[in-house]
């Protein structure tokens, strides 16, 4: 097991990058902690593939280093980096058995066939797949399949991370449920590095004790779920994460608060911009927008346009000035109709600069 | 009766095809079979003889020699070309300017007329003129296609595997450009050799192409007529006889109509089982 680092990492898939467009990764400076259940988490084609084949190693980086415990790793191939990956589609040998499956990677390093059938047995076990362990893999339904992805991805114990590509894009919605839960209980049992890949937040945010999101080459926040969601540190995040997303709209600052359409709106501490700053917003989640009544002392006008209930909640859509504003309402309590008022929570609201918090 | 409506004006669409296949396919097959049971004489007369020339062409020593050198011939090409067609798609770039080269001289062989390929080796292989006959002779080796069985044999296969051996190819590099990169990076994680790449990835996933190649080129080489006759004509003597050369000895140097009527049936029947056979074979513990 080892502390991955990646230091000033780029990569272009082109010979010659002129322009930064040109790289599908903007440099990027990680830690990966040994043991850590880790999401990276991004729309897709956001550059998270190109990071995760970089680590193992199918992928050589244009710039930086990759280190695992210090020592750099950029020339090792993937067998040498010891770690194993598991990719979006199922990946089997199809005239093996289960087992043959499993024992691949353990038997293609010559490890003793007592022991290969120890740790099959042991995947196996985790993974639900001891009852069909001698027959065909070509014969598995596609979840089936992927439980021997994940299994190989597993069997060995020397790896220093494990790697999920999006696993579970194959597998129905209510399998991929357990199989979720599963690698996180499998997490805490071998307390294995893990990377879960993949472009839905409720995976990355369930699966991860942190999450890394990137938006279009660039790490845009690494954070733990509650981070990510209460101090968004970029606005792609605070759209990203959520459902729904925060809310943005263009503001000034002036003595000591925001000013969005000559409305004042109250911040927690003052706020001075950056001097180059092009584009300042300000961002509030619809969970700390809270109706008043509209007379009351700092409230901000607006037009209630329309609600849309999802079950738990409902969600409000308001008019604030000509710009959207959605406020969260919980079951039961009532919502305001036609022009009333909103206060935005100051602690959870932030100015952003150039899509970047501002603190 | 099923209270399904059946639109029966389908059959108007079908029926274009129906004659077509009729015209050159059932007619001529049932005429062939019209043939086989009976005794031609000129000014078209006939007279019914049963299954008397199935019996007599079954039991000849001819149709004996020639089917076995039929067989001997098929495998040996087979034996050849599958192997070398698929390790020389294994061999051949994946992308860039280099793949598109080798596919356009891949396809090369095959836009050639089958008699021009006969013409072509003929020439190529002729022991005073031609360059391979002559440079092997220059070589030492005694070489004349002409006149050796043994030599004749062997210019024969080189001819077809020079001339078949793309389509595998082809076929193979097909099957080889559909697997998906994931699963040659998850062998290389799974740290497999480059034989258990081919072994446990390649060649699983090959396996449909390679039982479409391997059953077309079976076909193509029981059905072989053109590039024996142009280059030895069934020479020296009779010792590249295929079935196809002999049936037209038969049929159009002896005008033994009913009697190689007969024969084209059991020619036509002996390669359909055999593509039964290899069929079901190559296709055996498969998903119905």
């Amino acid at each position: 097991m080892a502390r991955i680092e990646l230091k000033d990492l780029r990569h272009s898939y082109l010979p010659h990058p002129q322009r930064a467009d040109d790289y599908a990764l903007k440099k990027v400076d990680l830690v990966w902690d040994n043991g850590g259940a880790y999401a990276l988490l991004g729309p897709s084609g956001c550059g998270k593939t190109t990071l995760l084949n970089i680590i193992s190693g199918l992928l050589c980086p244009s710039e930086g280093s990759i280190l695992f415990d210090g020592v750099e790793v950029n020339d090792l191939s993937p067998e040498q980096r010891q770690i194993a990956q598991v990719f979006q589609f199922p990946v089997v040998y199809d005239t093996m058995t289960v087992y043959d499956n499993l024992a691949f990677p353990l038997r293609n390093r010559h490890v003793a066939e007592k022991q290969v059938d120890e740790r099959v047995r042991a995947v196996a076990e985790m993974t639900d797949l001891t009852d069909m362990l001698h027959s065909k893999a070509a014969g598995l339904t596609a979840d089936g399949k992927q439980k021997i992805s994940l299994g190989r991805g597993l069997v060995r114990e020397d790896v220093n991370v494990i790697m999920f590509d999006e696993p579970l894009t194959v597998i129905d919605p209510h399998l991929k449920w357990r199989l979720r839960s599963k690698l996180k209980e499998l997490h805490q049992r071998v307390r294995m590095t893990m990377i879960y890949v993949t472009h839905d937040q409720t995976e990355a945010l369930t699966f991860a004790d942190r999450v890394v999101v990137m938006h279009d080459g660039w790490v845009v926040q690494q954070g733990t779920p509650v981070e990510l969601f209460e101090r968004p540190r970029h606005t792609f995040v605070g759209h990203f994460i959520g459902s729904p997303g925060m809310n943005l709209m263009p503001c000034e600052l002036a003595d000591g608060g925001a000013r969005v359409a000559g409305h004042r709106i109250a911040l927690e501490r003052a706020i001075t911009a950056p001097r180059d700053a092009a584009r300042l917003e300000l961002g509030v989640r619809p969970e700390f927008v809270r109706f008043v009544a509209p007379d009351s002392e700092g409230a901000l006008p607006v037009d209630v346009v329309g609600v849309r209930d999802t079950g738990r909640s409902r969600i409000v859509e308001t008019d604030f000035a000509g710009h959207k504003v959605r406020a969260l309402v919980p079951e039961g309590v009532a919502v305001p109709g036609g022009r009333t008022g909103v206060s935005f929570e100051p602690s959870r609201t932030q100015i952003y600069a150039d899509g970047w918090i501002v603190e | 009766m099923s209270a399904k409506s059946t639109n029966q004006k389908a059959w108007l669409l079908v029926a274009p095809v129906v004659i077509l296949v009729a015209f050159n396919a059932v007619i001529p097959l049932m005429t062939v079979v019209n043939y086989s049971v009976q005794e031609t004489f000129g000014d078209n007369l006939f007279f019914f003889e049963g299954m008397k020339w199935f019996e007599e062409v079954l039991a000849s020593e001819r149709f004996h020699d020639s089917l076995l050198r039929q067989l001997q011939f098929t495998f040996i090409i087979l034996a050849i070309e599958v192997p070398l067609g698929v390790a020389i798609a294994l061999a051949m770039p994946r992308k860039g300017f280099w793949a598109s080269v080798c596919l356009v001289l891949m396809a090369m062989p095959l836009l050639i007329p089958w008699n021009v390929v006969g013409a072509m080796w003929n020439i190529f292989a002729l022991p005073d003129i031609g360059l391979l006959g002559k440079t092997l002779n220059a070589m030492g080796f005694d070489y004349n296609f002409t006149r050796q069985p043994v030599a004749a044999w062997v210019t024969l296969i080189a001819m077809d595997v020079w001339h078949w051996t793309s389509l595998v190819v082809l076929l193979s590099y097909a099957g080889l450009s559909a697997i998906p990169d994931a699963y040659y990076q998850a062998a290389r994680i799974d740290g497999a050799s480059s034989w258990a790449v081919f072994r446990y990835i390649q060649l699983p996933k090959l396996k449909h192409v390679l039982t479409i190649a391997v059953l077309l080129r079976f076909m193509d080489s029981f059905n072989i007529y053109t590039e024996p006759f142009v280059l030895t004509g069934g020479g020296p003597g009779n010792s590249t006889t295929l079935l196809s050369l002999d049936l037209v000895k038969i049929a159009l140097g002896q005008f033994d109509l009913g009697p190689a009527a007969a024969m084209s049936l059991i020619y036509f029947l002996i390669i359909l089982l055999f593509s039964w056979i290899f069929y079901t074979v190559m296709t055996r513990g498969e998903d119905k």
